[in-house]
């Protein structure tokens, strides 16, 4: 029973970070309709700043939030400049330009900070705590609430802000949303630059555990995407459930049957949903008239 | 009192020229027709006003020249436009339609009582207050379309074909909702319209254009007393 707690709290842990980058990429699909594959790639440069800011002597706690606040910008600077110039065309061109950015980021990390893995510090104390006879590491507890706290945030943010009423309507009908006088560009930075600022604290979530290197977030856009297919795009709490459960089965799987069937569990989720419930689990269908 | 003022406006498609030059004035709470057959720029005519086409010539609304403005700078001046197919934001609730059609507006009071109004001009949406905007029909979009335009609460009101695909009686009531709309607002109006019966039910004087360009203009009765417009577009 203890390790069975300790699996499921660990792989919340893990599922919690999976749920940070989904956010992102939802909270941009949101307010753009695009995908961004170059979520995880701009999580990992936030990464790198706050790993920058430490270098210098900047406090741990005040490095991740400087980062946020740099990613915030830079996210912004790359819809106004980058995306601008795709969004009036087809939507797959700019999902393509979003690839070619999360290459050019991986490739600009590396040249700047090596591809070597370099260490960061947590923001929790490396301590375990006994749960109901389990050991459970204060970081996976900690990350865990912070992604419960972020969702929460998220939904009201959607929900009951002027702010999120008008991301949702931007990214349904960018010209509607014009004619009542919406600052659509406006939007537009506001939404990639608070998605942006999420992945800041998936890096930082991240970087830890895994220690820091260009390729440290591509497994996890892996899972953070099945998790945003399995909790559906219009839901943050829907793909807070998707990615918990992703995170908690494969570190079932790894270790009741064997660590080699880990990897897969998100890309039999994938498909499951795909084939059988394409909208997820707590989205809504797109209608769309002919 | 001149509302607005459009002088020679011209307008392209890339290098194709839409509007050759076309001049209208619509008065303040006045409501102006523009008739015409497909492709004579009744449209284009409409956005070149709210900025989402690139226009030439003068466009003066208010006395400020807003020609070349962007969308959302015009939206703010008064000026709401109702495209062609509706533009409902279908995602999102019919309330929250009404909610962003009122972005601009901080009078949260004002904005409760406008809500109520539009439910009241259009009792189908009362029914439908939470359903989303894709769940709708036609005649339902349409309704929404112009109520989100209402909570802007405009000075000038853009109408693009709201008759187009709605079955007749319906479309007859979406007109009659407008017309008790400008009676009571006194928003003035500018309005697209294939169906030239129902355009003369609620504006005073319209323009014809043809090829992008004013053919005619004249009151509502002088038009329709004339043969050639009842031929070409009033069915004989």
């Amino acid at each position: 029973m203890g390790t069975f707690i300790q699996l499921v709290i660990d792989g919340l842990s893990a599922g919690s970070i999976y749920a940070a980058l989904a956010l992102a990429i939802v909270l941009v699909n949101q307010a753009t309709g695009l995908i961004n594959f170059a979520q995880g790639g701009m999580a990992v440069l936030a990464a790198y700043f706050a790993y920058s800011f430490i270098q210098w002597g900047v406090p741990l706690i005040l490095a991740i939030l400087l980062s946020i606040l740099v990613s915030f910008v830079l996210g912004a600077l790359i819809e106004r400049f980058l995306m601008r110039r795709f969004e009036q065309g087809d939507p797959d061109t700019a999902v393509v330009v979003t690839i070619g950015l999360l290459t050019l980021i991986t490739g600009l990390c590396g040249w700047i900070w090596s591809f070597n893995n370099l260490q960061f510090p947590s923001l929790f104390p490396v301590q375990n705590v006994n749960i109901l006879g389990a050991v459970v590491s204060i970081r996976s507890i900690g990350t865990t609430l912070v992604i419960v706290g972020i969702m929460i945030l998220l939904q009201l943010l959607f929900i009951g802000t002027k702010l999120g009423l008008a991301l949702r309507a931007v990214a349904v009908n960018p010209q509607s949303a014009a004619f009542s006088g919406l600052p659509v560009g406006r939007l537009l930075m506001v939404g990639w630059g608070l998605a942006a600022g999420l992945g800041a604290i998936a890096g930082a979530l991240i970087a830890p555990s895994q220690t820091l290197t260009p390729g440290m977030m591509d497994a996890a856009l892996v899972y953070a995407l099945a998790a945003v297919i399995l909790g559906g795009m219009s839901s943050p709490i829907g793909v807070v459930l998707a990615a918990w459960m992703i995170g908690v089965l494969e570190n079932l799987v790894g270790y009741y049957l064997s660590p080699a069937y880990k990897e897969g569990v998100a890309l039999v989720v994938f498909l499951l949903v795909i084939l059988f419930r394409p909208e997820g689990l707590l989205g809504r269908t797109e209608e769309r008239k002919v | 009192m001149t509302l607005l003022e459009l002088t020679e406006v011209t307008a392209f498609y890339g290098p194709v020229q839409v509007l050759e030059g076309v001049s209208l004035s619509v008065p303040d709470e006045g409501a102006v027709g523009i008739l015409g057959a497909n492709g004579a720029g009744k449209t284009t005519t409409l956005r070149a006003i709210s900025g989402t086409v690139r226009a030439g010539g003068k466009i003066v609304f208010d006395g400020k020249d807003i020609r070349g403005m962007r969308p959302d700078k015009v939206a703010a001046l008064g000026i709401a436009h109702v495209p062609e197919g509706r533009g409902t934001l279908a995602g999102l609730t019919v309330r929250e339609n009404l909610k962003v059609g009122a972005y601009l507006r901080k009078d949260r009071k004002g904005i409760d009582a406008d809500i109520e109004y539009c439910l009241d001009l259009f009792p189908n949406l009362k029914e439908r207050i939470k359903s989303h905007g894709s769940a709708l029909s036609g005649g339902e979009q349409q309704m929404l379309a112009v109520a989100r335009a209402v909570m802007a609460k405009p000075r000038l009101m853009l109408l693009d074909e709201a008759s187009l695909g709605l079955a007749p009686s319906t479309a007859k009531n979406v007109y009659q909702a407008i017309g008790r709309l400008r009676k009571e607002s006194g928003i003035a109006m500018l309005v697209v319209e294939q169906n030239a019966n129902l355009a003369f039910t609620l504006v005073d004087t319209a323009t014809v254009l043809e090829t992008g360009r004013n053919v005619l203009t004249g009151t509502s009765a002088e038009l329709k007393g004339m043969d050639e417009i009842r031929r070409a577009y009033l069915g004989g």
